[in-house]
């Protein structure tokens, strides 16, 4: 133990673990800002039974033909005020008798629409005596992994791993420079590469607490599914922080001021919040940037968590997106320490 | 012409005990330019083993410059540097664990404590003091648990000299360690840097503070414009002045006086003849004389004014310090830059 302390490495990453949670808004945002936001989303997207729809006839048979149906509440209403009822969208369909049969007035735009007329015309067709020609039944799936919720864990687990390393890193490294710390440590017998390995290692210590909190609380409290090997999804979570504490530090590299630290990262991070898929599926971007959205780390990442969390992939399956971030972690740390200022 | 006065200088480290023999530092011929701006201008200098020795020079004279490329901080243009016997080329990493360092405004992680500050240092050398025995030496015991940001300017220099010891350095570096303090502050870290000369280390220091370098050091180079314009113990160079009095004062013209010394003008020749007399100059309406003998050229002075018709609205005398050196050499003052 005593030996241990005495190590520089040793000193050097208990140091920047000290200095991290010291930092109570670095707290907040790696820990607490993600499980909020799941929640927040969580909520928001609920899956909810499904609608019930208004509509109208203007006879009590009509209405009794369509109360049975649990997808349709049914009132009886006049002509007039049934066609009044349904400019102003309190109803989505209006079933007419008239002597030659039914009339349906509906949007055919609205897509509720046209569903309540396939209901209301099956309803009616079957108070009238029409058989189905085969025998059909109904089997509900409510499956989890198929909710929003499911599907964004991923999306916000990647992003908040591409947040962590890249502040954590970048930050620290320029404020060192920009307080002239660097300069000091330089000045001092400290070999060079421990400093950059000591933030590795602290960034994998609280990549765990972070993971294991953030990933914990979905599974709690959502229930959301880890169909993959969960050894080879931590693999995917150290890879996908390593590539983006490789990219913290190439934009730390040169950076003499906070203010334009910041300004970098948000030009590397921007650009991935909004096309790397945390919120929405990726591919609904044209296909003529696909290569470009396909390139992007966080897409990379956030696929490959989906592919283990939601899909059950296996490494080998998710070889693309895993080559994909192991090219990026390489190119920007080879770059970083070709391009790097240490005062 | 650099090339014959290196000859002589051992190309390998010497064997030990041989350590006092060598130069602890040793600059030929350094030059450093940025852009544009010549900071270093053919620099020679030799500062021996146990010496405290001063770098004195008014902001922008290449002190800082001069003592980072000493450091290994910043590559000199030209020039040879050799610290120890060793040159940063061959040695960087025996010399980093060899000298003690401490730069201007290295503002230390404000959420660490002192002890861990002070502690992460120690780790990086192979051999040192105890942590403990750097925090006493700074006097910091009562703020070893304290976070760096919670320290006064005083107590944060004082850890930076902690971090400097820890090391056990025998060539330590010391980077304007006063500017910014108060008064009180300073006398704290002037006594600390005493404790450590008296210990017998070598220490090398930048101030543009006179009464630093006469208090610490034990030799001292005055820089100018990235060249050193005078070097010698701060006696010798008192003495350079030429006398040990400065003699200072301010004239108003009597109404009744003859024209010239109704303007206040003095016949500066009249004043140069009494005996005693080195010197003088004139800066903004001050008048200063350098003078060897006191007692009998002050009575003169006054004679000599009175019979120009001059009136004596200010007068004062101080025993020549480095200032004074300075002005003597540059005709500026030092805090004017």
């Amino acid at each position: 133990m005593n030996k241990l302390r005495l190590s520089s490495l040793y000193q050097l990453t208990v140091i920047r673990f000290f200095l991290i949670v010291r930092e109570p808004e670095a707290i907040f945002w790696i820990f607490v800002f993600p499980i909020l936001l799941a929640v927040g989303l969580g909520i928001a997207f609920r899956n909810r039974p499904a609608d019930v729809l208004p509509v109208g006839a203007t006879t009590t048979q009509l209405t009794q033909a369509l109360a049975a149906d649990k997808g349709l509440s049914a009132t009886t209403l006049d002509e007039a005020a049934g066609t009044h009822a349904l400019a102003t969208g309190n109803i989505l369909l209006l079933a007419i008798q008239n002597p030659h049969g039914v009339t349906y007035q509906f949007d055919d735009t609205n897509p509720d629409a046209r569903i309540a007329r396939m209901l209301v015309d099956r309803d009616i067709q079957a108070a009238a005596g029409q058989r189905e020609a085969i025998p059909a039944r109904n089997q509900f799936v409510h499956e989890t992994g198929s909710r929003y919720i499911d599907f964004v864990v991923p999306g916000l687990l990647g992003m908040n791993l591409m947040g962590s390393a890249m502040w954590g890193l970048g930050f620290a490294i320029v404020e060192a420079r920009q307080k002239k710390l660097l300069k000091r440590l330089v000045a001092s017998p400290m070999p060079r590469w421990q400093y950059l390995l000591s933030f590795i290692l602290s960034r994998l210590a609280m990549l765990v607490i972070e993971v294991v909190a953030f990933l914990g609380f979905a599974r709690l409290v959502f229930a959301v599914p880890f169909r993959g090997p969960l050894v080879q999804l931590a693999f995917l979570c150290v890879l996908t922080s390593l590539c983006f504490s490789a990219l913290g530090l190439l934009v730390a590299s040169r950076a003499r001021t906070m203010e334009a630290a910041s300004g970098l990262m948000n030009l590397v991070m921007l650009p991935m919040w909004i096309l790397s898929g945390v919120f929405f599926s990726a591919s609904r971007f044209p296909a003529a940037i696909q290569p470009l959205v396909r390139a992007l780390p966080l897409t990379a990442a956030i696929d490959a968590m989906r592919g283990n969390m939601l899909q059950g992939m296996s490494l080998g399956q998710l070889a693309t997106p895993v080559a994909i971030l192991a090219a990026w972690l390489v190119l920007a740390f080879a770059v970083s320490l070709r391009i790097f200022r240490w005062r | 012409m650099t090339e014959t006065q290196t000859a002589h200088l051992p190309a390998s480290p010497p064997a030990p005990g041989n350590h006092s023999r060598v130069p602890s530092l040793l600059l030929r011929a350094l030059r450093k330019t940025f852009a544009d701006v010549v900071a270093v201008d053919g620099l020679d200098l030799e500062v021996n083993c146990g010496e405290c020795f001063g770098l004195l020079g008014p902001n922008g004279a290449g002190k800082t410059t001069t003592i980072e490329i000493c450091e290994g901080l910043t590559d000199p243009d030209a020039g040879q540097v050799q610290l120890l016997g060793l040159d940063w080329r061959a040695a960087a990493s025996q010399l980093r664990q060899r000298i003690g360092v401490q730069l201007q405004e290295t503002q230390f992680p404000d959420k660490l404590t002192v002890e861990e500050t002070l502690r992460l240092f120690r780790s990086f050398f192979h051999h040192g003091i105890p942590v403990e025995e750097s925090i006493r030496t700074a006097q910091l015991e009562e703020k070893r648990n304290s976070r760096v940001g919670t320290l006064s300017g005083g107590q944060k220099q004082r850890l930076a000299m902690a971090c400097a010891l820890v090391g056990d350095p025998e060539l330590l570096f010391l980077d304007e360690p006063t500017t910014g303090l108060d008064p009180q502050a300073r006398r704290h870290l002037w006594d600390l840097v005493d404790a450590l000369k008296q210990a017998g280390r070598t220490i090398i220091l930048t101030t543009h503070y006179m009464e630093e370098a006469e208090r610490l050091c034990d030799r001292v180079a005055i820089m100018d414009h990235g060249r050193i314009i005078a070097l010698g113990t701060p006696q010798q160079l008192i003495a350079s002045v030429g006398a040990e009095h400065i003699v200072e004062f301010a004239v108003s013209g009597h109404e009744s006086a003859a024209p010239a010394a109704a303007h206040g003008i003095v016949d500066a020749d009249l004043l140069l003849r009494i005996p005693g007399v080195q010197s003088h100059r004139v800066d903004a309406g001050l008048h200063q004389l350098s003078v060897s003998e006191l007692h009998t050229a002050v009575p003169r002075i006054f004679a000599a004014l009175t019979g120009q018709g001059l009136h004596l609205s200010e007068f004062r005398t101080h025993s020549a310090t480095l200032e004074d050196v300075f002005v003597g050499l540059t005709g500026r003052n030092l805090r004017d830059e």
